[in-house]
């Protein structure tokens, strides 16, 4: 019976595969293009690519909502439990060595995407993997100890990005419009608002992995 | 056929694959690793879909990149909380419906042995 019902299961898979590619595949020219009303208006978006220029700018509140889903799933996962501490002792000799040499690079690197971001792929979000990944490997490495639940600094951290980025879009309402940017000083505020997202959220990334449960 | 129609074609082919993960695997951890799977499928479609005539549009490429980082968020939420049912019961995977209540029958079932 239940090899049964697999069987079945991966037949409707198919069929649904199938039914999926006939759609795509078929799909008529779409009747809007985006990318020439992006490349239009580049000019007053205070950034030169396209991409960033989208993301924090022509669509900001997407940007600005999705910093408040990475907070929403930091508190739900305080919510339901932190993981208790790994056990330490276990380390490889070599990982130390490794991530010392490996972690001033990412910074470096980190810091390389985050000004790329206005005018080539690169951006705030991109600078801060690569920070939550320094993070992650000087913890596993066991240079940067599990932070306790109710540390002070993250939270400081991880919320300072967020109501920086509210602060300019609340500011910006007499503009008429959430983060309405004027064309004269969009460029600095993008900045502003990249620099600020890049060190909150690499605090949030890192502190879905750092954050541990309090030793009993 | 464009690039873009191709990767948008590999994109629908992940989602199944995925789907298929959901449906038919029972770890959890497997589970949501097909989940983030038939995610990385739709922005495939989504990337792919926008530059079939061969200018990339960065409209969707934004689109994905908020939403590639929306998906780490829900799967670091969906590791905690399996890390947290396996603290709780020992199991990695759910238990199929009934299964709890025919475990309590079962064990009700020895302790009425054991009495007589």
């Amino acid at each position: 019976m239940k090899a049964l019902w697999r069987s079945l299961t991966v037949v409707a898979l198919l069929g649904l595969a199938a039914a999926l590619l006939v759609a795509v595949l078929g799909l008529p020219p779409a009747p809007v293009k985006l990318a020439g009303e992006v490349a239009t208006n580049l000019g007053a978006s205070g950034v030169s690519h396209p991409v960033t220029a989208v993301l924090l700018n022509f669509r900001g509140y997407d940007t600005f909502l999705e910093v408040a889903v990475l907070i929403i799933a930091l508190l739900g996962m305080l919510a339901a439990g932190l993981p208790p501490p790994p056990p330490t002792g276990s380390r490889n000799a070599m990982l130390p060595t490794l991530a010392r040499l490996a972690v001033p690079l990412m910074v470096l690197a980190a810091v390389y995407l985050l000004w790329a971001g206005a005018f080539r792929p690169g951006g705030a979000f991109q600078a801060a993997a690569v920070l939550a990944a320094a993070a992650v490997l000087l913890h596993l490495a066991e240079i940067l100890a599990p932070w306790p639940r109710d540390r002070r600094g993250p939270r400081l951290a991880i919320a300072g990005g967020f109501l920086l980025f509210l602060a300019i879009a609340a500011a910006l309402l007499a503009n008429g419009g959430l983060l309405r940017y004027p064309p004269e000083h969009a460029g600095l505020l993008i900045v502003l608002i990249e620099s600020g997202l890049t060190v909150s959220l690499a605090v949030n990334l890192a502190a879905f992995f750092l954050l541990r449960a309090d030793k009993t | 056929m464009s690039a873009g129609l191709i990767y948008a074609a590999t994109g629908c082919l992940l989602f199944v694959l995925g789907l298929g993960g959901v449906l038919l695997l029972k770890a959890l951890l497997r589970r949501i690793l097909a989940f983030n799977l038939m995610g990385s499928g739709a922005f495939l479609v989504l990337v792919g879909l926008a530059q079939r005539d061969g200018t990339p549009d960065p409209v969707p490429q934004a689109m994905v990149l908020t939403g590639i980082v929306v998906a780490v968020a829900a799967t670091a939420l969906a590791l905690t909380l399996a890390r947290r049912w396996h603290a709780l019961t020992g199991r990695e995977d759910i238990a199929r419906v009934g299964d709890a209540g025919s475990r309590a029958r079962r064990m009700a079932n020895d302790r009425r042995k054991v009495g007589r």
